[in-house]
């Protein structure tokens, strides 16, 4: 399974949450596979994708997960002791592990190699790291929201994209609207 | 009163009630401040553009945010200012110590220092400086602006601001 197959598994799970999706490809897919009001797209800035969700979980009571890449985690490694030291049990961080930087040509990020970001996770101090094969993503994610327990997800897959438009929206539509759904 | 209690009781006037810090000398007091004080959700940041995306997000959530910074994380947050709070619009106050003006020990700060206002310039972020403790009186007119606004707004706080670094 490659991201997109991950995304279209689990996108009536995400459909009832509020998902804060990084920068590129993943806001790309989830946006052709289930656009809604939930779903904040992030068409730049590399890596704030957990920072975003994170402050957005500490400001209000909905559950918020950040869909976050390896790549991206890379990136903003310093997320991991912020999350850490900062318990937020309506906060759930899904890294979606494909090991390489889909968004530009999948080159090979160090998740793929010797880095396991679920063990940087835990050295970070967080307490509820899961680990998972992409097949099973979707039940670990349902489980995550009903813990009600802040929980990082490492979901491995196959790296590879699908061809698909950028988003038009306008990014201020995109936030309106978002921030319109936070409220109801 | 304190001027950091005062900076810190113009924040919670205005209703901003989730403040990220990415700490410096000069900031120490008013960084204990924020952190003293019930009405503020404090986050310390291990970086300066990520405490932008965790303002980014208690600003979805419901609530009025701002960072305290070092000047030189103008450097750092370029993209982030331009890519995230400017282009979907998002206000930002960020009270930000202005290292390597008078009375600055460190030679290196300087090296920031002479990008800074043309930094903030090219941003077309409206800027502020303080110089005397009587600058600060514009604080509250400065965070309705911001708020006014949905724009990031800078206060720059230079040593002649705090009272110098002490004996150095």
């Amino acid at each position: 399974m490659i991201r997109s197959d991950i995304l279209r598994e689990i996108a009536p799970i995400l459909r009832d949450q509020l998902v804060v999706c990084n920068i590129g490809l993943p806001s790309q897919e989830l946006h052709m596979i289930d656009d809604n009001a939930k779903n904040f797209y992030m068409l730049g800035t590399m890596g704030l994708s957990s920072s975003i969700g994170l402050g957005l979980a500490m400001a209000q009571d909905k559950t918020v997960i950040s869909i976050d890449g390896d790549g991206s985690v890379l990136t903003n490694f310093g997320t991991l002791p912020t999350i850490a030291n900062n318990v937020t049990d309506n906060y759930i961080l899904l890294i979606i592990d494909n090991g390489s930087y889909g968004s530009t040509g999948d080159q090979p990020t160090y998740a793929g190699k010797k880095t396991k970001l679920e063990d940087v996770a835990k050295a970070c101090g967080c307490e509820n790291v899961v680990t998972c094969a992409a097949e099973d993503t979707g039940a670990v994610l349902q489980a995550a929201i009903d813990s009600k327990q802040m929980t990082i997800i490492v979901a491995k897959c196959e790296s590879g994209n699908i061809k698909l438009p950028v988003i038009t929206m306008d990014p201020v539509v995109i936030r309106h609207r978002f921030m319109e759904a936070v409220k109801v | 009163m304190s001027i950091s209690s005062k900076i810190v009781d113009d924040f919670v006037a205005e209703g901003v009630e989730f403040i990220t810090t990415v700490p410096c000398k000069q900031l120490a007091g008013v960084i204990d401040e924020v952190e003293a004080r019930p009405e503020i959700h404090h986050v310390p940041s291990n970086k300066e553009d990520e405490g932008m995306g965790l303002c980014a997000g208690a600003f979805m959530g419901g609530k009025k945010p701002a960072i305290i910074m070092q000047n030189t994380a103008i450097g750092v947050t370029i993209n982030t200012l331009a890519t995230l709070t400017q282009f979907y619009r998002m206000p930002l106050p960020m009270l930000i110590s202005y290292r390597g003006e008078l009375r600055e020990p460190v030679s290196c700060q300087v090296e920031m220092a002479v990008h800074t206002k043309a930094l903030l310039n090219q941003m077309l972020i409206p800027t502020y400086h303080f110089h005397k403790e009587a600058d600060a009186a514009e604080l509250p007119e400065i965070l309705k602006y911001c708020f006014m606004s949905n724009k990031p707004v800078a206060i720059l706080t230079d040593a002649s601001f705090w009272g110098g670094y002490g004996d150095q």
